[in-house]
């Protein structure tokens, strides 16, 4: 089964190439946000909104990084729903493929292309971005991964449940947007009323918020054993329930 | 002694909702043979083989694939039992080979992926998209997919369907092909023209049940053992010597050609013999033997492409 993970994960990263306005969706979108952004507004931003603080409880990269985690979920969505419309689920279903060994292909696409972006946003935004050194860009780049590795997950299993292609998108961002509100992205989950902040612990995004925000602002990794703790446990709930739940047609 | 049948289907049903789709169904196939599910599209053929392929569960009934259970041992199966299925799609933008490639890499054991594109005739298309392929390219290439592990058993859904006939002839000396290699082919289709060429044995499907199997040529025998010879001459000495003909039903005559119906086999080396004995001279000679076509018009009294 590994030989096939690798193959399948290797033709998905060829095949998803091949189609130039989903790289430029997934790619060339966030980067040229970002570049265009610091061009802009670089000098404020760097001072503002690099560190947490005013209105917004996160900075500008931890919202950057889980815009680009919800696109990749909506992309995973949309490809699973598309590969059952089209049949090619049906017909990989008569080979000794298991589900999982697609979920995994699908998972590891996006992380590569989510670390191809973030290099290329550290690449094109350091001219705007006056970043300090002490920025700890590789840890970053190892909780936005680990982060996507875990939230994605949750779009396999609503591109396990939904039955079209035409449905998967708004699903997803049904599901996802309203996580955005309880994740402590916007708002400070301490200024929650307590109903709220006993909810947003149910909320995997709130692990990845804080996780990635605590590493960019260079908090050790043991301190957010926690979040860990929370993201592993929602990719193995939901792969669990992809795994049963799984429609092939 | 006959080997013990690859395939065994014994009284399944499957209904959906209220919808009966097949209902106390059963057939066998033998080693070797090609066997067909003839009928109209909705008839329940590909319930059936979506059942005998493990991909649905019959609500009643049993089903035996080389002495496994579809359902039960799928993963076994798997190894040994190749389809193709009707409507499936690969990625767009996958190409030829990349897709035998993957296949074979999903399987322990596969066949040379270089040579079996070449035999079906992909090995100009290796490099090219799934979605520029033609109808008929892509049809080859799921054959191949069904035939990359080197399956005993192949089963193969309304494989023509969409396809112009000269593609279609390609597809059936693929087919034949399959079987020459000793494998055993379980088709559906709703095109008698390719039962009639293909299958050594076929299973009519109407309305979810098996209304008769037999050989082609069995079949047509049994429900519509008719022939026709219609022939012109201007011999006045025919209509006798035509009349004596053994097996003969009726003669007649008509604007100068005479109608001749029996239901001898022989009937037209009959015909022929006569006309060659008594040096008969005639002008218009034809036959008109019934096929598949008039035996499901005759049993269902309907026809198929209703």
């Amino acid at each position: 089964m590994v030989r096939a993970l690798i193959t399948l994960t290797w033709l998905e990263i060829k095949i998803f190439v091949r189609e130039p306005m989903g790289l430029f969706g997934t790619v060339g979108i966030p980067v040229l946000v970002f570049v265009l952004l610091g061009r802009f507004a670089g000098a404020q931003l760097a001072t503002a909104a690099l560190r947490p603080g005013g209105t917004v409880s996160a900075g500008l990269p931890v919202i950057l990084a889980i815009f680009m985690v919800l696109g990749a979920v909506g992309s995973l969505v949309t490809i699973v729903a598309i590969y059952r419309e089209g049949g090619i689920l049906k017909r990989l279903r008569a080979t000794p493929l298991s589900p999982l060994v697609i979920l995994s292909a699908q998972v590891l696409v996006k992380l590569l292309f989510t670390a191809l972006t973030l290099c290329l946003m550290i690449l094109a935004g350091r001219r705007y971005y006056p970043v300090g050194a002490d920025v700890p860009l590789l840890s970053f780049g190892v909780a936005l991964l680990f982060s996507t590795w875990a939230i994605v997950s949750i779009g396999f299993l609503i591109a396990s449940l939904v039955p079209t292609a035409r449905f998967a998108q708004p699903v997803a961002a049904l599901v996802l947007y309203p996580m955005l509100a309880l994740s402590g992205l916007f708002f400070p989950l301490d200024r929650l009323p307590p109903v709220l902040q006993a909810v947003s612990f149910v909320v995997p995004l709130r692990y990845a918020v804080s996780l990635l925000d605590g590493v960019w602002l260079g908090e050790p990794w043991l301190a957010h054993l926690g979040d860990l703790a929370g993201l592993t446990l929602t990719f193995l709930v939901v792969s669990a329930l992809s795994a049963r739940f799984f429609r092939w047609e | 002694m006959p080997s013990p049948p690859v395939i065994q289907v014994t009284g399944i049903r499957k209904a959906y909702g209220q919808t009966v789709a097949v209902d106390d169904l059963s057939f066998e196939v033998r080693e070797g043979e090609i066997f067909g599910l003839i009928g109209p599209n909705g008839a329940g053929k590909t319930t059936t083989m979506e059942c005998v392929g493990g991909f649905r569960t019959p609500d009643r009934g049993t089903i035996s694939v080389l002495g496994l259970d579809p359902v039960r041992d799928a993963r076994r199966l798997q190894q040994r039992v190749g389809v193709q299925l009707q409507q499936a799609q690969l990625q767009k933008r996958i190409t030829v080979w990349e897709a035998v490639d993957f296949w074979a890499s999903l399987y322990p054991r596969a066949v040379d992926g270089q040579a079996l594109l070449h035999r079906l005739g992909l090995t100009d298309k290796r490099n090219a998209w799934f979605m520029t392929l033609s109808g008929g390219q892509k049809q080859r290439l799921f054959i191949a997919l069904a035939l990359i592990h080197d399956p005993e058993v192949v089963m193969l859904d309304e494989l023509t369907t969409g396809l112009d006939p000269q593609a279609r002839r390609v597809i059936w000396g693929l087919v034949r092909g399959i079987r020459e290699k000793g494998k055993t082919v379980l088709l559906t289709t709703h095109l008698m023209e390719e039962a009639e060429r293909l299958c050594d044995r076929v299973a009519i499907v109407e309305r979810g049940r098996i209304i008769d199997s037999g050989t082609p040529d069995g079949l047509v025998r049994r429900h519509c053992p008719e022939q026709t010879v219609v022939l012109a001459t201007g011999d006045a000495t025919a209509a006798d010597r035509l009349g004596q003909i053994t097996g003969l039903e009726s003669v007649t005559w008509q604007d100068g050609q005479f109608t001749l119906r029996g239901r001898d086999r022989n009937l037209v080396a009959r015909v022929i013999e006569c006309l060659s004995e008594h040096r008969i001279h005639v002008t218009d000679f034809r036959t008109e033997l019934p096929n598949l076509e008039d035996v499901f018009l005759k049993l269902t009294g309907h026809s198929v492409r209703e």
